[in-house]
């Protein structure tokens, strides 16, 4: 049963594309401030869940609340208005703008920040994600890392109160997930909570209190990480193939 | 933290849009000092900075890529000669046909903004076939006949000329501070995020139906004041001559040769392509295939356009319709 406390309650959620079922009774609740991870194998329905949850393709089953209201039938920019940020998994960014505009569409539609506090926004967030010496460069001359940093700091001046993110640390150095996590550490200290879907496990423990395991449109487990680490089921679905799939690291 | 700072104005910028102002200032006194066929030809060169600035707002900023645009620019013309008709003085007649093709373009957007690129194209198309069939069966059109603007026929010649050259340039002037306003506003942010990645622009909040309706309707009332102010210098109107498909090769032209997604591209290739017609204009068929041709020469090896060309090379950035941060810890401009 959602507490006060909860920020997004979605239930019975169902997706399918044509005949693959790809989500099948998902139901997913986060608190407000709560950062959650979710991890599961390649096709589990990750990043299936967050389209569903941020709007960009409708659910065939269940409802969402989200802060107390029902918005199932709201598009994607109801709901980023709303509150629900996204970052894309493989990045969408706009190409013929520069890195500072991209955000600053993010802050003035989304974000509904007007004149110099859109700008302070985007220019906090860039600070905030190391993107500032990017701000004049058009965003598709950006190497791939960038592209992701720039899917965060861009999400990000929407100012979301949940923030959702697909998969933004893969391909880092050690030292550069160490920045990763202590920027989701300062957004999460802005009181966002935050969902992040990354098959680097380690890293994401180190940032998330809870740990969600997808397989095959499920939800097989659900809890503190270290409980669901050690949960039968994830190792075989998950762990055991992840050693050769996604080396940790 | 230093203080970082968003620069839009420049003084270049600011010296450029003073310059601008002289040139309007001194287009402005153009029938008095110009010769009448060069009055003349100036009219025209104003309709197509239009058109081209109109397409340009589709294509370049939107990412609507239209080949039947010529469908509002007949319509303009068509429906300026009914208000005429109707006893709508003359000139009011062409600003109100503006605006009812404005209006009458709501409905139309809403069926083919939910078209998607190549398909959007083609639905255009279809539209403009569709829309000159069905001028073609007022019995007043009757056919291929055609009609005119009676109501201007019977004005003096000098008169005529200079009223209509004032005319367009009021309207160029005033199509072009729409176009500059709105891309340097919120909208315009949208719609080039729109026109770059419409999921993104959704996820970030962009209402992305109602940010292309919104340039689909100025470009759809902006081709269609073009049409009128040709009726207006041509006085005939022949339904095959208007709702030609080679309205839009002329607006594609112009937008790809003086750069697509620039605001000041399509004005240099509405002056290219009105130097060209008149040196070649005389040629025909040949003067079409070398429109053509060159069109397609820059779309694959110069797809900027000669202004985003220079702007690229010299680092111009004259009117002020982006965002510049200035990062004063390096005493530079940062890129
Ligand atoms: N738009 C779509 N149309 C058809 N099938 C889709 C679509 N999106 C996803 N799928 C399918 O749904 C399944 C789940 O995909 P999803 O992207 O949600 O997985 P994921 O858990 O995010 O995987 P990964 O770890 O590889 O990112 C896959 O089989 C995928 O091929
Ligand atoms: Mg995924």
């Amino acid at each position: 049963m959602p507490d006060a406390d909860t920020l997004l309650d979605a239930r019975g959620i169902g997706k399918r594309f044509n005949a693959l079922t790809v989500l099948s009774d998902v139901d997913f609740a986060i608190r407000a401030e709560e950062a959650v991870g979710i991890v599961g194998p390649n096709g589990a329905g990750k990043t299936t869940l967050l389209n569903v949850l941020s709007g960009a393709m409708p659910a065939d089953a269940g409802h969402i609340l989200f802060a107390g209201q029902d918005v199932s039938r709201l598009d994607a920019p109801a709901r980023c208005r709303r509150g629900i940020g996204r970052s894309h998994q493989i990045p969408r960014p706009f190409g013929g703008m520069t890195v500072f505009e991209n955000l600053l569409v993010a802050a003035r539609t989304g974000g509904n920040a007007h004149g110099a506090a859109a700008y302070d926004r985007c220019v906090d967030s860039l600070r905030l994600c190391g993107m500032l010496p990017f701000a004049n460069r058009r965003a598709e001359a950006l190497a791939l890392l960038d592209r992701k940093r720039l899917e965060l700091a861009r999400a990000l001046a929407t100012a979301p109160r949940l923030l959702l993110l697909d998969e933004i640390g893969g391909g880092l150095t050690d030292a550069e997930a160490a920045e990763l996590v202590d920027i989701i550490r300062v957004i999460r200290g802005r009181g966002v909570a935050v969902v992040w879907i990354e098959h680097i496990v380690h890293v994401l423990v180190q940032v998330v209190g809870r740990l969600v395991c997808m397989d095959g449109g499920r939800v097989i487990a659900d809890g503190p990480p270290d409980t669901v680490l050690r949960d039968a089921a994830v190792i075989d679905a998950y762990l055991g193939s992840a050693a050769h799939d996604h080396p940790v690291g | 933290m230093t203080q970082i700072t968003v620069q839009r104005w420049t003084p270049a910028a600011i010296a450029f849009a003073l310059a601008i102002a002289v040139v309007l200032a001194v287009l402005a006194a153009g029938p008095l000092i110009f010769p009448a066929g060069f009055t003349e030809r100036l009219t025209a060169l104003f309709v197509y900075v239009i058109l081209g600035a109109m397409w340009n707002a589709l294509a370049g900023y939107s990412g609507l890529v239209s080949v039947g645009q010529q469908a509002f620019f007949g319509l303009g013309a068509f429906v300026a000669i009914l208000l005429s008709n109707a006893g709508v003085p003359v000139y009011a007649a062409l600003l109100l046909a503006a605006l009812a093709v404005g209006v009458l373009s709501l409905p139309i957007g809403e069926v083919m903004l939910r078209l998607r690129g190549g398909e959007f194209a083609i639905g255009m198309w279809v539209l403009a076939e569709l829309a000159h069939l069905l001028v073609n069966l007022d019995p007043l059109v009757n056919g291929e006949t055609g009609t005119s603007l009676i109501a201007l026929d019977a004005v003096p010649a000098a008169a005529r000329r200079a009223d209509t050259y004032w005319c367009a340039l009021a309207a160029m002037t005033a199509l072009l501070g729409i176009v500059f306003l709105l891309l340097r506003g919120r909208i315009g942010a949208s719609l080039q995020a729109v026109r770059d990645d419409e999921q993104a622009a959704a996820s970030v909040g962009v209402r992305v139906l109602a940010t292309k309706r919104v340039v689909f309707v100025l470009a759809a009332a902006g081709c269609a004041l073009a049409g009128a102010l040709w009726l207006a210098t041509a006085i005939t109107f022949q339904p095959r001559a208007y709702f030609s498909v080679q309205w839009t090769a002329y607006m594609i032209f112009i937008t790809l040769v003086g750069g697509i997604g620039t605001f000041e591209g399509p004005v240099l290739g509405a002056v290219i392509f009105f130097a060209v017609e008149t040196l070649f204009g005389a040629l025909g068929v040949w003067y079409l295939v070398g429109l053509g041709a060159a069109a397609l020469l820059f779309a694959l090896f110069a797809p900027r356009g000669l202004w985003g060309a220079a702007q690229r090379r010299y680092d111009l950035r004259l009117l002020p319709l982006g965002f510049h941060v200035v990062l004063p810890t390096t005493g530079r401009i940062i890129r």
